[in-house]
């Protein structure tokens, strides 16, 4: 694709390693002036490094990089500020004791208005700065308090204040790293409305996405990384969210879920009048009620919050009940009760809790573990004696690491050095690698790219068509449509309804989830 | 008889090197440093200022007050300042355990101390296990000339010597640096999170060195003020005792404010010597229960702050931690 003005931002091969990773490999990349530009790929293809690099956080070991047709050297932060180029970055670079005007003046050395240097021991103007903060949230439409303390900050302000820094110190170029990945869809259109005044405004933005709705709804044109390399620049209008998939993951990708038809479905885990309390206690689960079947997949939808975290830990015994049964049903038809028992009795049935919770390395995977280790916190029992068995989970970790595509250096590096997505396919790959009878899985999905999230969906019906009972919380309505059978709706900690995953449709669900019982109140 | 008079002056000047030292290590912390070579700090600034004193009063020359002043007071900084170096050479440029390096750091410091005391009190030829530099100590302990005839609020106000001003000063000038001017918000983005600052464009290594060595510095002042000041320039090994860690309790009692630091060294140093105005006549038990009082207020302030857990009252965020820009 040829373009006759002169980029604003050029990146000629680009190569960065980190010890045995090539995060980059000669990576060209153009951006223009007053436009949008998404930077599309899958976890660990090495968006973020790229960007890093712009921003002066990484050095590049070999290429070059060019602004307006200049040789530049951007080998600190500073450097890129001084470029004009700012960047937003996924986990949010703000000291938490600090207010919102202290955090963006932080390490502005010259005043914006006489160029003239602030002494070190000269007396912060947090006036003046508060003055040009709010002049700039009038500008674009942004809401901030300077005097507010970032500890008391929602995740979409602290963004703003975020983005609002990068304005402050004059950026025209500005670099957002999965700025909706924390967002309500609410909090990501009040951004994307922004953003575009921003290009009104003649600024150049950058998003890093894997999400390709998004692309659609905000880029101009979208660039395509894979392992690390650059596949290619498309204008957003002229191509297709089936177009960008296979640049992205280098092959054919369907992009609907298959949905088995369920065989020899029986009961298997029953739920009656469960009622749970949180430890300040608010009433977190209600009088629950169902039956969880073999063969089928059981969709729980919700808003965040409403009982599912709850409704799994309760099975998994991870959690205190205050009344009702839970019932695991053998295949002879016989009934044992789940309350009580030890969390390691109920796995010892087959039950297995591949909670993914928003802080994947908190619970399930130990981060300076390698991948075999983390393989073994399941199966360190199984042991003889006083030794471990190392050999399984070893084997077990090379097996996850080749189904499911897990980029890592090696099996023997520790779990917190993968990328996101790569974490959370070992953690899920753990879990149902061990032919679980009933499979509970939380957002299995979150943060993973299309190509590892279709994986995961593979997985979870092959597990179903082994006749394994899956109770699958989901966040993505469409998803939970494609992939249940039925779909329980949860609505502040009540059963809201079971509908049918092929007859439901989206807004019936939705209905569900915000009223009890789907009744139009007043 | 109990007299406010009397106890409050020597609560004060038994503080000071607590506030001195507590404003060092308050420097350190705010930088991300956890220094628990604090202790050694202060003792090896104490004993380079007694080899700066002796050195002097027995240079052979007239002894010139300002001089016999300055001198002990540049050696015993430089020593500190030795001191600040090596810890940031190893945590700050090669990243070594932070805890590890302080405790060795005090062992060291403590050694050192001790060492170069037994060899000057082995030059003297001394029969008593310390020296005594008497004239130094007299030039230290210069008062105001006012403070004896201005009454009981002369005496509690004005009867102390330089250095205890200068230390309340340095208290009051740290807080406002750390508060209200650029570079302290920069150094406290330093110790609060080094990736957001490093991400602001500051340098991180030169204020981790800074901060770090000017600590250090202030902290060794808190170590030369109690031998030449305190104890009237007489050094015997051991003597400093456990201040050292009594200043780094005072910071987190402080909850990392220099100027609080300022009224609770003086209640610090009041529990320290509480004993000494209850009498306890013979029963050595009791005046050990009460030198722990400043101890348990402490972890009296640590369960009070941990229970209202407000932000602010937090260590800095990453504190003892190491940083490092492309560490993933």
């Amino acid at each position: 694709m040829q373009d006759s003005r002169t980029p604003a931002v050029s990146m000629r091969n680009i190569t960065k390693t980190f010890g045995p990773i090539t995060a980059n490999k000669d990576v060209d990349l153009d951006i223009y002036r007053g436009e949008i530009l998404s930077l599309l790929g899958e976890n660990g293809s090495g968006k973020t490094t790229l960007m890093n690099m712009l921003s002066g956080i990484y050095y590049p070991d070999e290429g070059e990089i060019f602004m307006d047709g200049e040789p530049v050297v951007i080998s600190s932060p500073k450097d890129a500020a001084d470029h004009g180029i700012g960047m937003i970055h996924q986990h949010f670079k703000l000291v938490n004791v600090f207010t919102a005007a202290q955090n963006i003046i932080l390490g502005i050395d010259q005043d914006s208005e006489s160029g003239k240097k602030i002494g070190g021991f000269s007396k912060l103007d947090i006036e003046k700065a508060s003055k040009k903060i709010r002049e700039i949230c009038d500008l674009y439409g942004f809401d901030v308090d300077p005097n507010q303390k970032v500890y008391d900050m929602s995740v979409s302000q602290k963004q703003t204040v975020e983005i609002v820094k990068v304005l402050f110190k004059g950026a025209d170029i500005l670099i957002l790293d999965e700025p909706t990945a924390v967002l309500t869809p609410q909090e990501t259109e009040k951004l994307f409305a922004v953003l575009r005044n921003m290009r009104e405004d003649g600024k150049t933005v950058v998003i890093i996405t894997h999400k390709l709705h998004e692309v659609e709804a905000i880029s101009d044109k979208v660039a395509i990384l894979r392992k690390g390399e650059y596949i290619g620049t498309l204008i957003t209008k002229e191509t297709n969210a089936q177009e960008m998939t296979n640049m992205m993951v280098g092959r054919e990708v369907k992009l609907n879920i298959d949905r088995p038809e369920p065989h020899d479905v029986k009961p298997r885990i029953e739920v009656k009048g469960l009622t749970v309390r949180s430890d300040d206690g608010l009433l977190k689960l209600d009088d629950v009620s169902f039956t969880a079947n073999t063969g089928e997949v059981l969709g729980i939808a919700g808003i965040s919050g409403c009982g599912q975290k709850e409704l799994l830990e309760s099975i998994a015994g991870l959690q205190v009940i205050e009344s009702g049964e839970i019932n695991y049903i053998e295949d002879d038809g016989s009934k044992s009760s789940l309350i009580g028992a030890d969390p390691v009795e109920i796995e010892a049935k087959g039950v297995q809790l591949s909670f993914v919770p928003e802080d994947r390395l908190g619970m399930g995977l130990v981060g300076n573990m390698d991948l075999s280790e983390n393989m073994m916190l399941r199966s360190f029992r199984k042991g003889k004696g006083v030794f471990t068995d190392r050999k399984t989970p070893h084997a077990l970790a090379g097996k996850v690491v080749n189904d499911l595509e897990v980029v890592t250096p090696s099996i023997e590096t520790p779990v917190r050095r993968l990328s996101g997505g790569n974490v959370q396919k070992v953690l899920v790959g753990r879990e149902i690698e061990r032919a679980p009878s009933v499979l509970l899985t939380a957002y299995a999905v979150r943060g993973l790219d299309i190509n590892a999230s279709y994986t995961i969906y593979d997985l979870i019906n092959q597990q179903k068509e082994r006749g394994v009972a899956v109770i699958f919380v989901g966040e993505d309505l469409d998803v939970l449509l494609e992939l249940s059978d039925r779909i329980l709706v949860l609505c502040g900690g009540k059963v809201s309804g079971i509908v049918d995953g092929r007859t439901a449709d989206k807004n019936e669900v939705g209905l569900l989830m915000t009223k009890l019982g789907g009744e139009k109140v007043g | 008889m109990f007299s406010l008079v009397s106890f409050l002056p020597r609560a004060i000047v038994q503080g000071i090197p607590l506030l001195l030292g507590c404003v060092g290590e308050t420097l350190n912390e705010k930088s991300g440093s956890l220094n628990l070579g604090i202790p050694g700090v202060m003792y090896v600034g104490g004993i380079c200022g007694v080899i700066g004193a002796f050195m002097y009063e027995n240079s052979g020359g007239p002894f010139n007050p300002v001089l016999g002043v300055i001198i002990p007071i540049i050696t015993c900084m430089l020593g500190a300042l030795i001191m600040g170096l090596i810890f940031c050479f190893l945590t700050v440029t090669l990243r070594a355990n932070q805890n590890v390096t302080g405790l060795a750091m005090t062992t060291f410091g403590v050694g050192f101390g001790n060492f170069f005391g037994g060899s000057i009190i082995k030059l003297t030829g001394a029969e008593v296990p310390s020296i005594t530099l008497t004239a130094t100590s007299k030039a230290f302990k210069t008062a105001l000339p006012f403070a004896g005839k201005a009454g009981a609020i002369g005496h509690l106000l004005f009867s102390y010597s330089f250095m205890t001003y200068v230390a309340i000063v340095i208290a009051v000038l740290t807080s406002y640096v750390l508060n209200k001017t650029r570079m302290g918000l920069e150094l406290r983005a330093v110790g609060e999170n080094p990736a957001t600052a490093d991400a602001a464009g500051i340098n991180i290594t030169r204020y981790k060195y800074f901060s770090i060595c000017i600590g250090c510095m202030i902290a060794g002042l808190g170590g030369l003020f109690y031998v030449l000041d305190y104890a009237n320039g007489v050094w015997s090994n051991d003597a400093f005792g456990d201040r050292g860690w009594l200043a780094i309790a005072l910071v987190i009692f402080s909850i990392w404010r220099p100027n609080w630091a300022i009224w609770e060294s003086i209640l610090f140093g009041g529990l320290y010597i509480l004993y000494l105005y209850i009498p306890t006549g013979s029963n050595f038990a009791m005046k050990e229960i009460y030198k722990m009082l400043p101890y348990l207020v402490t972890i009296i302030m640590l369960i009070a702050i941990s229970l209202r857990n407000k932000h602010e009252n937090q260590p800095p965020e990453a504190l003892g931690l190491p940083y490092f820009r492309e560490d993933r």
